[in-house]
């Protein structure tokens, strides 16, 4: 049990896909135009990880080495597909809005990444716990990035307007909330004496909060940005988030406890990649690992 | 010929296959590093595309679509696409040793990118025919072509300047891509 809550935390914590690994930017740049686009796309992408774990982990001594790849391609498109009929079936505004990014999470990394350096040697729980925890930590980071992308670009949150009637209640509402979180973010971290990650999150949760509640104070006066809903936005929500994660990254490493390395192509060079041939975009660590076991 | 054209400039241009529709960003990021690599990247991209989608077309037109097997057509279209790129691949090596070595470094990279697939999917989507969806395929890569020279390009020109710290890498070619996609943004009201 204590190795299931460890992989979850890893998952959504300390290797977060999106913050951390930095995995999966295609599917982070296309659908985080809005908070209820990244959440739809973050749990069927959780459902298919988690699914695709259970199979690749319950097959794998029956897998022959050779030809793993394809059969992770196929198990995965498969289960793609059902997803994509069912969101057909039960929501089809969301699976309207989300259009070709549906099928194309085939080639999301997370999931044949995950599937080649942890359910492929690992029994059955632990990969399904491990696919939980990447996804919920996928979707945490694809709903975040979408709030600050409506809230500023449309002054919405999850499609509720922050221009209502009672706006000022509201923005009271969110600004106290998000001074308590920030708070209590501090407090932990003064008295551990350094950040860990958990108030690393806290402290950028409240950071979107106190934007929301400056948008709702301002209700009907604020002019959307609507830049950043459109294309050029999520680059540049991106970048902006790419450069904290260098400061953090360098403060964590400076208080001893440095994160995990991002992967993946955000890293950089694809060419001198060892993994063209699937761009699994594996952990280092994982990497490593391999190297050593050879 | 007149929709040929739209189809043509509309993905190429006015819907970037990287700019507006972020597919295929990784390359986008990690191979424009310098524009002659860049260029040989966005040929083999043509080149893959080009082939990928006639393909995908022909299989879903005179294969899954009479057998009343649409719903095949993820599956079917990303082995067909992997298949294709190591078949290509070997074929160049054997036949045109010259071709091969100016794209066969990018060929397997190019396997799980999602243009590829995106634009598979996109011709079944909107119903376009055999030589609709070539054309279209091929518009797409022409457009991922131009994108990742220019940003080659000016990565070669920011590569010495004086950036901000947390901006370095990455982030910067990021603000770059946000910058060139707010210029194609420019393009939308052409058609």
């Amino acid at each position: 049990m204590k190795q299931n809550m460890e992989r979850l935390y890893n998952g959504i914590i300390k290797e977060n896909p999106t913050f951390v690994l930095m995995l999966g930017m295609c599917p982070t740049l296309a659908v985080t135009s809005s908070a209820i686009n990244g959440l739809g796309m973050g749990l069927s992408t959780t459902v298919v990880l988690v699914l695709s774990n259970l199979l690749i982990s319950a097959f794998r001594k029956i897998i022959p080495n050779g030809v793993r790849v394809p059969a992770f391609i196929v198990i995965v498109a498969s289960l793609v597909t059902m997803v994509q009929f069912i969101m057909e079936a039960y929501t089809p505004s969301l699976s309207k809005s989300l259009g070709v990014y549906i099928p194309l999470i085939v080639v999301n990394c997370i999931i044949l990444g995950r599937a080649e350096s942890y359910a492929s040697k690992h029994s059955v729980v632990p990969s399904i716990f491990d696919g939980i925890g990447m996804g919920l930590g996928f979707t945490l980071g694809l709903t975040l990035i979408g709030l600050v992308r409506e809230v500023i670009g449309a002054g919405k949150i999850f499609d509720i307007s922050l221009a209502s009637d009672n706006h000022l209640i509201i923005g009271i509402v969110l600004a106290v909330v998000a001074v308590i979180l920030i708070a209590v973010c501090v407090c932990l971290a003064v008295k551990r004496s350094g950040m860990s990650a958990i108030t690393v999150l806290g402290i950028a949760a409240g950071a979107i909060l106190i934007i929301a509640a400056v948008v709702a104070l301002l209700g009907p006066n604020y002019t959307a940005i609507t830049i950043f809903v459109m294309a050029p936005g999520a680059f540049l929500v991106l970048a902006i988030l790419v450069a904290v994660m260098n400061i953090i990254r360098e403060l964590m490493e400076q208080s001893g406890k440095p994160l995990a390395k991002a992967s993946g192509c955000l890293t950089g060079d694809c060419a001198s990649c060892g993994q063209s041939a699937l761009c699994s975009g594996k952990g280092v660590s994982a990497a490593a690992d391999e190297k050593k076991s050879e | 010929m007149k929709t040929l054209l739209l189809i043509a400039i509309g993905s190429a241009i006015v819907n970037n296959v990287v700019l507006s529709q972020f597919l295929g960003i990784c390359p986008f990021l990690g191979v424009s590093k310098n524009t002659k690599t860049a260029a040989g990247m966005g040929g083999a991209v043509i080149f893959v595309i080009g082939i990928a989608s006639l393909v995908t077309s022909l299989i879903y037109q005179f294969i899954l679509h009479p057998l009343d097997m649409d719903f095949l057509e993820t599956i079917v279209f990303i082995l067909v696409i992997a298949a294709l790129v190591q078949f290509v691949e070997m074929f160049l090596k054997k036949s045109m040793p010259p071709l091969y070595q100016s794209l066969g470094v990018y060929l397997p990279l190019i396997t799980t990118n999602c243009a590829v697939l995106g634009v598979a999917l996109t011709n079944v989507t909107k119903e376009y025919s055999i030589l609709e969806s070539v054309v279209n395929g091929l518009a797409t890569a022409v457009g991922f072509f131009i994108a990742i020279v220019i940003m080659a390009g000016i990565r070669e020109k920011i590569e010495y300047n004086d950036i901000p710290k947390p901006f370095k890498g990455t982030a910067i070619v990021l603000i770059t891509a946000c910058l060139m996609s707010i210029a194609f943004m420019g393009f939308s009201g052409m058609i």
